[in-house]
């Protein structure tokens, strides 16, 4: 945090001693319309070395969002590789828990920084950002020689899902840089001392929910039950495997009975099953922190979870506890998609902004970050997976790493991912307490698709929200 | 002397200035403002605005979410005030008459005194964070650890639909009673102690005392407490957000006005919609003012 720009007490009153009183009046709360910008300077060739025309000498600010993977990655992989190119550039970096707090009055005010992760519980809504014309658009990004190699376009370096899940408006304008492989976690060392098998029929899933139950050893499955955004997840991915990808397209396209396909309902069926019987005493109130050290503690066996959760615990993994996860079993027999099918979807946003004083100098920062080089050394100082393709070859990475990679593999060109709950916050909310609610009998799985449904149609029906499509 | 005057009144006007217009920028202009904003569909990030009249408000009356809120803060609006003004009465009246006497506070009252007093001194935060550990679901409860000891399922008392908005006001009440008992206490010190004795020697019990002398001496303090107690009602914001599951769930069984408002703006980034709702709420925190006042109004006892 010593890189936030900080007032003093006295710069504080010194600057409001000469503010005049009428100013302060009308700068308060509402939005003030831009300052003219200043006369840009002739704009700067492009080339193929260069093929945004970065300004050599304009500066660049970059925030990065403080969490789960810090922000040292930022300073000592990142920047240092795009100072090695332009080392003219003063790079202004800057980081935060509170990506709303610190930014949004930099947007209202018309002077964004240039280059921001916008990540973690206080992210701006990209929704909100898109409406506004505030994020870049990248499409040069992606057609412009990848930092490695003149000869591949970046396009063909990364993860075909960050193009479909960082458009808005038909404008690719987010990269999510880090790769989120969703499924069921476990310890090997539990399921070999145990003798259990991992599941790849539902009924095997409850056959073995119920031998873990009686075993009395642990509870079967939990979730963070705080936060239930991790029971609509696999709820989700199971009805996409049983009625296909446009099981969830038509979700997301807030399409007429969305909610209310056959698919989905057999998927809340199932989720509620397991709500009601093979839950951890108390799961509705643990948030993923209390529910994952659980599991550490061989409390419970099983934990609907993404890629991250690895590096999560790994303070109070116990030492041969072998993280691995496996996909939703297999639900009907007759399934549109095949076992392997994962839920992954590009996370860790960063994004452009379209107002900033220097965007060309942005997106090369965005491809920086994206080469070979960059992404590798990402991927081994935060253990875990990056969306460019091949980066972390020959890198030794820990089991659930590992696992989570081959399964990936396995599920090829059968990944699904939604995108509603991102695009329209209320119905997220809502998804969030009707999902709550029926994991623990407070809703039957026709009232939550009844919840669900009213609640999409609410949103396609206000005219103030902007609708996406996928 | 009438120059005089004049010089006195600059005087004074020199002082209430610098007041005046800070309060002018930083408290009322905000507020008109907010007035603006609430016809606009201002998302936060744009520097101009589209004006779009009082759609807003329409988009308010269908708003589900918003109008549980509403019931919530009225719920709390009736049993908040009432549930810790009784409480406060009746340790107040402990500590300083209820002693065997009548006319002194029983045994130790000013130890009790400052122990109720207590979770006034901690910040709001602190007690919802506190009361997330001592209503957690499993074995480390505080409440439920014991519960699981002897074998009796732990009770969901943040997570149950049913029982969270229960417990919300039980924290809400827990961290207001001591200062309402010191209120009361110095409401009490304030009446003469030869009434009370007059009206022992007139053969009155305690019950007569409490309620024909204590409570109708006291009842300015009462009337203040609750309106004070009406505006956290109103409010509850701070121990909503931070203490229950989903900040105002489960299942939206505990949110509040202003927690609607906080998500509207900085969950959904919907500035004029959350404008719009704040105005709402002002209308009723306004309307509630003026209502309380008006109903407990009645003759001030001199004595």
């Amino acid at each position: 945090m010593a890189h936030t720009p900080h007032i003093s007490r006295r710069e504080l009153l010194r600057g409001a001693a000469l503010v005049p009183v009428a100013g302060a009046l009308a700068a308060c709360a509402t939005p003030a319309a831009p300052p003219a910008a200043s006369s840009s300077a002739a704009p700067v060739a492009t080339s193929a070395a260069n093929p945004f025309g970065v300004d050599a000498k304009k500066p660049l600010e970059v925030w990065i969002f403080d969490g789960g993977f810090g922000q040292q990655y930022a300073t000592d992989i990142h920047q240092p590789l795009f100072k090695s190119k332009y080392a003219g550039i003063e790079v202004k970096h800057n980081s935060t828990k509170e990506i709303t707090k610190v930014l949004q009055p930099r947007f209202a005010g018309g002077n964004p920084p240039e280059v921001i992760d916008n990540s973690g519980a206080n992210k701006m809504d990209f929704g909100a950002l898109a409406q506004d014309g505030q994020l870049a658009d990248l499409s040069p990004l992606l057609d412009a020689p990848s930092w490695d190699d003149p000869n591949v376009k970046v396009r063909d370096t990364i993860d075909p899902s960050v193009i479909e899940i960082g458009t808005y408006d038909g404008k690719f304008s987010v990269v999510g840089y880090v790769n989120y492989i969703y499924g069921i976690w476990y310890s090997q060392k539990v399921f070999k001392d145990n003798g259990w098998e991992i599941p790849k029929t539902w009924d095997a899933f409850l056959a073995l929910c119920e031998t873990i139950k009686k075993s009395g050893k642990m509870a079967p499955f939990t979730y963070a039950g705080k936060h239930p955004q991790y029971a609509y997840e696999p709820l989700l991915t199971m009805a996409a495997k049983i009625g296909g990808k446009e099981v969830l397209v038509n979700i997301d396209n807030l399409e007429d009975g969305a909610w209310k396909q056959e698919a989905v309902k057999t998927a809340a069926e199932n989720m509620a099953e397991i709500g009601a019987k093979y839950l951890l005493q108390g799961t509705a109130g643990l948030d993923h922190v209390q529910t994952q050290t659980a599991q550490n503690k061989y409390q419970v066996a099983m934990l609907p979870c993404g890629s991250w959760l690895e590096n999560e615990q790994k303070s109070t993994t116990p030492e041969g506890f072998d993280y691995a996860m496996f996909p939703i079993p297999d639900i009907t027999g007759s399934d549109a998609l095949p076992y392997t099918t994962l839920h992954t979807a590009p996370g860790e946003e960063f994004m452009v902004s379209a107002k900033s004083a220097h965007p060309q100098a942005g997106m090369e920062y965005l491809r920086a970050m994206l080469s070979k080089k960059a992404a590798g050394e990402f991927s081994k100082l935060v253990k875990t997976v990056t969306v460019v393709k091949g980066a972390s070859e020959g890198l030794t990475i820990s089991s659930g790493v590992t696992s989570a990679s081959s399964a990936v593999a396995a599920a090829g060109a059968n990944t699904v991912y939604y995108r509603a709950f991102g695009w329209y916050g209320p119905l997220n909310d809502e998804a969030k307490a009707a999902t709550g609610e029926l994991m623990t009998g407070g809703l039957t799985p026709d009232a939550y698709l009844e919840r669900m449904q009213k609640k999409a149609d609410e949103i396609k029906n206000d005219s103030s929200i902007k609708k996406y499509k996928r | 002397m009438l120059f005089n005057r004049y010089r006195r009144g600059l005087f004074i006007a020199s002082f209430l200035a610098a007041p005046v217009i800070l309060y002018a920028i930083y408290v009322i202009s905000p507020n008109i403002q907010a007035f603006y904003m609430a016809m606009t569909d201002w998302r936060g990030v744009t520097a101009t605005p589209n004006f779009i009249g009082l759609e807003n408000f329409q988009r308010v009356l269908g708003d589900s979410v918003f109008w549980k809120a509403v019931t919530h803060n009225l719920g709390l609006l009736i049993l908040l005030p009432a549930i810790t003004i009784v409480i406060a009465l009746f340790f107040a009246y402990l500590l300083n008459l209820g002693g065997s006497k009548g006319v002194s506070g029983i045994r130790g009252s000013t130890f009790y005194r400052v122990v109720f007093f207590f979770p006034q001194v901690l910040a709001v935060t602190i007690v919802a964070v506190l009361f997330q550990q001592v209503f957690r679901p499993d074995g480390s409860g505080m409440l439920n650890g014991p519960l699981m000891a002897l074998g009796i399922e732990p009770v969901g008392f943040l997570s149950n639909s049913g029982i969270a908005f229960w417990s919300v006001l039980g924290v809400l009440v827990w961290q207001a009673v001591g200062f309402y008992v010191v209120l009361f206490s110095a409401g009490l010190a304030g009446i003469p102690r030869d009434v009370f004795e007059a009206a022992q020697i007139d053969g009155a019990n305690r019950f007569t005392l409490f309620f024909r002398i204590t409570l109708p001496l006291l009842w300015d303090t009462v009337q203040v407490a609750w309106v004070y107690l009406g505006i956290l009602a109103m409010d509850a914001f701070a121990i909503v957000w931070v203490m229950t599951l989903q900040q105002g769930g489960p299942d939206w069984s505990t949110t509040v006005m202003a927690a609607e408002i906080y998500r509207n703006a900085f969950g959904y980034f919907r500035f004029g919609y959350a404008s719009a709702l704040g105005v709402v709420m002002f209308l009723f925190t306004v309307g509630f003012a003026i209502l309380s006042l008006r109903l407990s109004r009645r003759e001030r006892i001199e004595y």
